[in-house]
This record gives structure tokens, sequence and C-alpha cells, in this order.
């Protein structure tokens, strides 16, 4: 039976104009998890995790703790992937960061200091309380990373979704972004990322859901990351080798 | 040209038609500009030409029956942006087509309508191009509600508005109406064209949307700065518009229209950040 701490996928399916996405995808996590959602190019990652947002129409359940996506959203944060951000946008820094706030405002009232102060503590934990004047388009894709990762920590959710957030940044973000997210993962939270290279799998996630259209595999990191599943999920598109306890990527 | 503004300042003491004029272009000048801006950075100019275009049915059928023009061009505004979300969203006519063929075709509706009518007062070229020393105290009013309601519209829907202009994809999971939201924007956009009708007229309206707002957009980072800068560039081109307009006897709506053009070219020239010229100082080819 469903209980109040779990993430359910039911018989997940989503159809683009008459064809099959993902088909009966199921899977279930416990909070507290950081996880990696993984697969090659066209595996329907972005998909899984808009109709888990509810932002695609599908057939199948998703249940969170309980309840239905519509009626937690004020509990779930996301961060998009960088490329669909218009950079040239005139917001500043903490005009962005403040952004993960409106959910909580009041449409009648002005931002709180209380919303303020969670803005500074929030630039502050991703290392940018500095660039908090800044236009967003002149940071660096780790620095932007970063700056999105802090409004979604404005946002008091307990689950997050992010979208390829390691894509493009430099090490020292990659760092702050991987600390944070174990810090957050230690106070309970539950982080779904999209991930789209498989190398570091095992120093960033606790769980992986491991997609190719269909479910190939989810469950600990250890179960889920061995040579013949990614092989059935890649499908020739990688060379994986298996040496001892090691599992070795070799990209073509 | 600078002896002359004493001339004006004095016709504008003198005649009523001067100052309601003058009032209504100023109006048009500040909602134009706020609108404009949530159009420049959604990707929208196109839309706004074609919502633009497409209230002219609705303001003859309006005239046809006696009803508020406003009206009229409010449902045809608001029918034709449902039309092209329609045809987008349901066949593999992309967006930017989709607009090309309803905006088009509104508009080519509207003109036979008017033709059909020859002999009446009503007169083609006044919608299509304005006549602001044309405006009446009924239109003045009408002008100022829709001012008025636009304006107020912004306000209460600031952060929603943003929100979804600047991530859609959060919008929507943090359970906005993203796509009820863009027709608020429609609607707006189709009020806000009915007030420039007498200003600058229906083909010029979309330049009264785009010009002020680009040019706020090269000279701030800020939005809500951008916002009060667009309004300020449109309230500037209306009244040197408007001089001009008075002073050589040519057309209001174009006079206006080229003084924003100007401003536009000002600031992709010499704005302080983004404009031509100092960048070229700032970074010496190498």
């Amino acid at each position: 039976m469903a209980n109040n701490t779990e993430i359910i996928v039911d018989h997940l399916s989503v159809h683009y104009h008459g064809n099959l996405a993902l088909k009966n995808v199921s899977f279930s996590i416990n909070e507290g998890n950081i996880v990696g959602v993984i697969g090659p190019n066209g595996a329907g990652k972005s998909t899984l995790m808009k109709a888990m947002l509810g932002l695609e129409k599908y057939t199948g359940k998703v249940t969170i703790f309980g309840k239905k996506i519509r009626e937690v959203r004020k509990n779930i944060a996301y961060v998009p992937q960088r490329s669909t951000i218009d950079w040239d946008f005139p917001v500043r820094v903490e005009d962005v960061v403040l952004m993960g706030r409106y959910p909580h405002i009041p449409w009648y009232k002005r931002p709180s200091r209380n919303d303020k102060r969670i803005v500074n503590d929030s630039l502050r934990k991703v290392g940018m309380e500095d660039f908090a004047n800044r236009q967003i388009g002149e940071l660096s894709g780790g620095q932007q990373q970063r700056v999105f990762i802090a409004r979604s920590l404005t946002q008091n959710a307990d689950i997050f979704f992010l979208d390829e957030p390691f894509v493009g940044i430099d090490v020292k973000s990659e760092e702050i972004i991987v600390n944070l997210l174990h810090e957050l993962r230690n106070a309970n939270k539950t982080i779904f990322v999209i991930h789209h290279d498989i190398s570091k799998v095992e120093k960033y996630f606790d769980q992986l859901v491991l997609l190719n259209q269909e479910l190939i595999h989810a469950g600990s990191v250890k179960d889920v990351y061995s040579a013949e599943n990614l092989k059935r999920a890649y499908q020739g598109s990688t060379t994986f080798i298996q040496e001892g306890k090691e599992l070795v990527v070799v990209n073509p | 040209m600078i002896n002359q503004i004493p001339m004006f300042i004095d016709q504008l003491f003198r005649y009523t038609y001067l100052q309601q004029a003058l009032v209504a272009s100023v109006l048009v000048g500040v909602i134009c500009g706020v609108i404009g801006c949530y159009i420049i950075l959604r990707g929208m100019a196109l839309m706004g030409d074609a919502i633009s275009h497409a209230v002219l049915p609705g303001v003859v059928v309006s005239y046809m029956i006696g009803a508020s023009f406003f009206l009229g061009a409010v449902v045809t505004g608001v029918l034709t942006a449902l039309a092209i979300g329609y045809i987008s969203q349901n066949s593999r006519i992309k967006e930017d087509s989709a607009i090309g063929i309803m905006f088009t075709a509104m508009f080519a509706l509207g003109v036979v309508m008017i033709t059909s009518l020859r002999g009446t007062r009503f007169d083609l070229w006044h919608i299509l191009f304005g006549n602001v020393l044309a405006v009446s105290r009924t239109d003045l009013l009408i002008t100022v509600g829709i001012g008025v309601f636009v304006l107020i519209a912004i306000v209460i829907f600031y952060r929603p508005l943003l929100l979804s202009t600047f991530d859609p994809t959060m919008a929507k999971a943090s359970g906005l109406p993203v796509k009820l939201i863009h027709y608020i924007l429609m609607l707006l956009l189709s009020l806000v064209t009915v007030a420039s009708l007498q200003t600058v007229g229906i083909i010029l309206v979309v330049a009264m949307l785009i010009t002020p707002g680009a040019t706020a957009y090269l000279l701030t980072d800020r939005f809500p700065v951008m916002l009060l800068l667009s309004a300020l560039i449109g309230v500037v081109s209306a009244i040197s518009g408007l001089f001009f307009s008075v002073v050589y006897d040519v057309a209001s709506g174009a006079s206006i229209v080229l003084a924003a053009s100007i401003l536009f070219l000002l600031a992709f020239f010499f704005s302080p950040k983004q404009g031509i010229i100092p960048r070229m100082f700032r970074k010496p080819i190498s």
C-alpha cells in the first residue's frame, strides 16, 4: 500500500502525436534520496519529469506522498535546463532567486523582508552572494546553474526536479551543487536529477532510474549500475567494460 | 524647430482638440510601452502585429450595429489569438505561419466589410493610419478607461506575468495557468490596439508596441526599470511626434512612430552598455 513517504509512478505512458515516448514505466522512490534519471538521448527522461510534474498528458498514476501532483505543487521545486532560459532577459541574480518565493507570496502583497532574507541565505549557500546585482547573462555557466539552484532552495520544497544541472559547468560549481544536494538529501528531501552521461553516476546519486522509452531498471545505484543494464539502455552507443568491481565507460 | 515650441504651446492652450490629442497620445505611449515589454520578451512581435490587424473586422461590425468599438475589437482580437493557438496546436503548421494566415484573413475580412459600406462616414484611412487630431471627448474617455484597466491588470498580475514570461516551465510547475495568462495578455493587447486606433492607427500600432520596449531593453538590465523607461519613451515619442505633425502639418500617427524610431536608433548606437559605439570603444578590435 502507498505510504506517505513514497513517490510512486505506476504504469505511466506518454504519447506524442501518436508516438509512444514512454511506455509503462513503474517505480517507487522513498523520501530522502538523490535519484538519477539516466538514459540515452531521446529515452524520455525529460518526458518522465514533465509527466511527474503534471505538465504532460499521460496515462497511469503518479502519487507523491499519497497525494496527486496538483495538491503538492507548492512542495515541489523545479530547476530548468540551462539551454531553455533566455539569458538576455532583463533580470538580475537576486530577481531570479526571488521568483522562487512567488508561489508563497499572496498576489496583493509585496515580497516581505523575510522573503528577501531567504533569498540572501540561498545565494550564500551557493556562493553567489557577491553577484546579487549582476544581470544573469554576465555569469558563467556554472554560476548560472547555481543561481537557479538557489532559486529552488527558496521554495521550501520537499521534492526537487533538476533538468541536466551538470551540463557545461565548472568543477567548483559542480562541487558546490553536489554538496548542496547531499545536504538536502540528509535533511530528508527527495531530489530527481536528469543526467545524460553515465560517468560520475556513483558519486552523484543514491538511486537510479534507467530509461530507454521503457524502464530498464530502477533501484539503488549498486543494483542498477551494471554493464548488463547499461548495455540494454544504451544499445551499443556506448561501450562498458567491467574491470573487477569498477565499471569503465568508453564513449565511442 | 526650437522656436516653434512656443507656437505649439500657444496652440495647445487655445484648442481643445489639440489638448485631447495630446492626452490621448501620451496615454497610448504609456500603455503600448508597458504591454510592449511583455510582447518583446515573449518573442511575440509578430503576434502583436497580428492582433492589431485582426481587430479591424470587429471595429467595422461594431460600427455597423452601433456598438462600442472596443467590444468588437476585443472579441475579434481574442478570437484570432485562440484560432492561432488552435491551428498551431492541432496541425503541423507552425505558429508563425498560423499567425500569417489568421491575421491577413481577419484584416481582409475587415477591408471587404469597409468597402461594402462605401458612402458612409466610416473612414478606412483613419482606422488604418489614425488621426489623433480628430479624437473626440468620448474616444478620450474610452482611451483613459482602457489605460487604467490595462495598468491595473499589469500591477496585479506583475509576478505571474513576469514568471510565465521568464520561465514558463517553472511557472507551470508551480501551478500558474500559463495558457490563460497568454490569453489575458492577448486580451490586453486587443484593448491597447483599440485605444491606439485613433492615435497611430492599426498599421502602425505594432511600432508603438515594439519600438519603445526595444529601446528600453537596450538601456537597462532590470525589468521594472524597462517597464518605466518604455512607457517614458512612448510618451516622449507621442509628444514630439504630435509637435512635429502640428508644426509641419503632416500625418500625426506616422510622426509619432518616426519619433520612436529615432529614439531607438539613438539607443542602438549610444546605449552605455549595449550600444554599438560604446561597445566599440570598450573592446578594441584585436
